[in-house]
């Protein structure tokens, strides 16, 4: 234990300890900006910054580590002074239109200029300015960014991705892909954690809510929400509720109040994935089993980041995975056949809209191989907070919502379907399933938990002994299925290293792209709650555990989707609508010609001022080539902008004759 | 697909040859901690220059990811992504050198070979450049072509030295 002085207080903390973890174990909190704590110190902002008695220099609180003795003021004229230089000085090349940004109000720079009362900025002078790089799942505007690089740590330390890295130097320098190429086209898993951490508007998600209030509005449309489990534990907190309050019913009763005409929930759609992803390992298992050669491990599908990943990287492996669509598109497939027939509907019509705590699941959608008859199976993706978003201008009162139900017959789940949203729950769900159906007993763990699988461990693994099958299922009689389960992309490569060299012991593996799985995905609300995972985890397990039914092949609905619709689970009309295949991507999207850049006009609208030709960037270009090539680019870019204000100004002029009596 | 503008301007077989080469020194450097920067110089010296194909040879035999060794490319001025003439004219602009015309010595040479800071005559003889300071300030204004170093130069001495290189010598 070491003792120091910090403002006077004399505290006692651990040997190791930095100054500010030292200072907020007791009660001083010091002013920090780039500093994530366990997961990100590099002191790139000095914000932090503290006065050290005997050391000449200022230190950064959030690497210097405590010492005996040591006497620590963090609030003196020189912290102060120095801390709001810093501040300018970041705020100096940081874009100032905080009004139109999507972090006003909730960013970490616009919060920090509060607490450290600046009222005046100093220092004019000349701005680094870039294009709007907008990916159909996230927006990079370097515009905004303050270099704190959290994003190039979740990116390349804990998702284990790479897509970010600091390019050039000083005044040039930005977090981007390897020379200067958009998000869209290289392998990025659009895994969103970047737009989790980034403390301004630099990294987000690209939105899609006009989209949405668009369908809304137009009454040939027939509209229909679903939710995904990770959601109902995570969006009470853009309403000031705990991390993991329950609120599925007020998502429901928000849905009505909006408008939408038809409000399923995804739940179905997992509980539906489990009868067709267990049927499917199953079938693997007895093949491999029978010797007729069949691709183990399987690994789940669900997590399009995950999916993405794993195409980019390992190309070579994708027979492992399931070819199971994803829940909110199955649902989305459903909802255009078996309900467009229901309802008599054209499936041109409908508009499907999915709230997800995901941003890859915006990628997800738009890949060919997520369509039916030539129409996508779903139509748009919110994030859990665009849908916040919407809930808030719509003028509707959340947190006092009375509890509505979902629609039937798309609206009905098992407990099985909540465990979804967290790492280890397919899994936990598949076994549910694939166990009763071969012994016709109950999986044989407390609650159904399976247990050693349960948290947040990187890699987690279980076997689960076959005994006594149903005579079908004989042959299974002393297997012990081996599976594994991670969360994070840093984990899925640990397995799949194992799989690529053809050592994985495993017969299942569930993948999540995101450590933790879709609870902390990148669409969810950023919390400062450190037991936040923990809570929404319970939430989501409480869910589970509330319902009747928690086995998804229980789900009325679904069996009568079977008889009356589907089939078999497995077979030919499932095949075609449940059902996908995977792209051979490459580590530098080298293998195929899929891009996912977002269309023009999104990009204009986003930021209509974004002017890419300016003279501190041509200065550092180095050929003529580039230089024309970069005049082209500006050329569209301004012909963009043009063409965006032409169309402002006639929706203007239509507006003002709209409102202006004649 | 990706960005192809700028590739390795050589035929395929010496193409091949150079990556070769480049994996050679890749296997050289393996398991060695912090040898990214080695092994961008040796293909450097290889190729002339570090195109997108060549950085992308070295994110995947050293497994590290692209970005990254683009982010090294990109933050030291030696390292280029464009090919580089035959040979390389550096005009000193430090202090004593920029003092005494070295800034003359610059424009005479726009002028002359037409092109800018940075940029490469058309028939690929010349690439020109601006360094910072050879440790020659006794020598200002100082300029180098490839690795001679020309002292006290001015634009009736440029043309003379220009001369040799034109013929082909050295």
């Amino acid at each position: 234990m070491v003792t120091l002085t910090i403002n006077g207080q004399t505290v006692t903390v651990k040997e190791g300890t930095t100054i500010i973890e030292a200072a907020a174990q007791h009660g001083i909190s010091i002013p920090h900006l780039c500093y994530m704590k366990d997961v990100h110190k590099v002191g790139a902002c000095r914000i932090c910054v503290v006065e050290v008695e005997g050391r000449p220099a200022l230190q950064a609180s959030c690497l210097a580590e405590v010492a005996e003795d040591m006497v620590v003021h963090t609030n003196t004229e020189r912290v102060r002074r120095a801390r709001n230089i810093l501040f300018d000085l970041m705020y100096s090349d940081h874009s100032e239109d905080c009004l139109s940004c999507t972090r006003n109000q909730n960013c970490e720079l616009q919060a920090m200029g509060k607490l450290l009362g600046v009222e005046t900025s100093r220092y004019e002078g000349a701005r680094s300015s870039y294009h709007v790089d907008a990916s159909v799942s996230v927006t990079r505007d370097m515009s905004k960014c303050i270099l704190c690089r959290r994003c190039i740590t979740v990116c390349n330390e804990i998702q284990g991705v790479g897509a970010l890295y600091p390019q050039h130097r000083g005044f040039n320098a930005e977090a981007s892909p390897a020379m200067e190429m958009q998000l869209g086209k290289v392998a990025c898993s659009f895994c969103g954690q970047c737009t989790v951490v980034c403390p301004v508007g630099a990294l987000k998600v690209t939105n899609s809510m006009q989209k949405v209030w668009e369908a809304l509005d137009d009454a040939s449309k027939i509209t229909i929400a679903q939710v995904a489990p990770a959601v109902r534990v995570a969006l009470g907190e853009e309403f000031g509720l705990e991390p993991g309050a329950r609120v599925t019913g007020k998502i429901a009763a928000a849905f009505h109040h909006l408008g939408f005409d038809h409000v399923f929930d995804t739940n179905f759609g997992a509980d539906l994935t489990i009868m067709e992803e267990g049927t499917e390992f199953l079938g693997r298992l007895t093949d491999a089993l029978k010797g007729a050669g069949a691709t183990l491990p399987m690994i789940t599908s669900c997590s399009p980041g995950w999916v993405k990943y794993m195409e980019h990287t390992y190309p070579n492996e994708l027979a492992h995975l399931s070819s199971c669509k994803s829940p909110h598109t199955m649902m989305g497939a459903v909802a255009k056949s078996y309900y467009a027939e229901k309802i008599g509907v054209d499936p041109k019509n409908i508009v499907v809209v999915s709230i997800m705590p995901c941003t890859a699941k915006k990628f997800e959608i738009v890949r060919p191989e997520m369509q039916n008859g030539g129409v996508p199976n779903v139509d748009a993706v919110l994030t859990t907070r665009e849908f916040a978003g919407m809930i808030k201008s719509a003028g509707i009162d959340f947190v006092n919502l009375p509890d509505a139900k979902f629609d039937n017959p798309l609206g009905e789940s098992t407990g099985a379907a909540d465990i979804f949203g967290l790492t280890g729950g397919v899994m936990e769900a598949a076994l549910r399933t694939v166990y009763e159906l071969v012994t016709g007993r109950e999986l044989p763990f407390d609650k159904l938990h399976v247990t050693p699988i349960v948290g947040f461990n990187q890699v987690k693994e279980a076997s689960i002994k076959i005994e006594n099958p149903l005579p079908n299922y004989s042959f299974l009689d002393g297997v012990e299925a081996k599976i594994a389960v991670t969360s994070g992309l840093a984990g899925a490569k640990i397995l799949m290293e194992q799989v690529k060299a053809g050592e994985s012991p495993y017969h299942f593996i569930e993948i999540m792209g995101c450590p933790g799985g879709c609870i902390m995905g990148g669409g969810q609300p950023r919390s400062r709650d450190p037991e936040v995972r923990m809570k929404r985890l319970s939430g989501l397990y409480a869910e589970d555990e509330n319902k009747t039914l928690r086995k998804s092949h229980e789900n009325p609905y679904i069996k009568s989707l079977y008889e009356t619709y589907l089939g078999e689970p497995n077979g030919h009309k499932a095949h075609e609508l449940l059902h996908t295949h995977y792209v051979e991507r490459g580590k530098f999207n080298q293998l195929t010609d899929e891009t996912f850049v977002a269309d023009a006009k999104v990009i204009a609208k986003i930021r209509s001022a974004a002017v890419l030709h300016d003279s501190a960037k041509t200065a550092v270009m180095k050929t003529s080539r580039e230089r024309e090539s970069s005049k082209v680019l500006a050329m569209e870019s301004e012909n963009r902008k043009l063409q965006s204000d032409l169309e402002d100004a006639m929706e203007t002029i239509d507006i003002l004759k709209s409102v202006i009596p004649r | 697909m990706r960005q192809t503008s700028e590739s390795c301007c050589c035929p395929v077989d010496e193409k091949e040859r150079a990556f070769d080469q480049i994996s050679n020194v890749i296997d050289l450097y393996r398991n060695k901690e912090g040898s990214l920067i080695q092994v961008l110089h040796r293909a450097q010296e290889i190729c002339g220059h570090l195109p997108l194909e060549v950085q992308e040879l070295i994110a995947d035999k050293m497994n590290i990811p692209l970005a990254t060794v683009s982010g090294v490319v990109s933050f030291y001025s030696f390292f280029s992504t464009v090919p580089k003439g035959e040979h390389v004219i550096r005009v000193c602009m430090g202090t004593a050198c920029y003092v005494r015309g070295g800034k003359k010595i610059v424009e005479h040479l726009m002028g002359h070979l037409g092109v800018d800071i940075g940029e490469t005559t058309k028939d690929g003889k010349f690439t020109l450049e601006i360094a910072r300071c050879f440790g020659a300030c006794g020598l200002a204004p100082a300029m180098m072509v490839d690795d001679a170093v020309y002292k006290q130069v001015n634009i009736n001495k440029v043309e003379r030295i220009f001369e040799k290189y034109r013929e082909g010598g050295r």
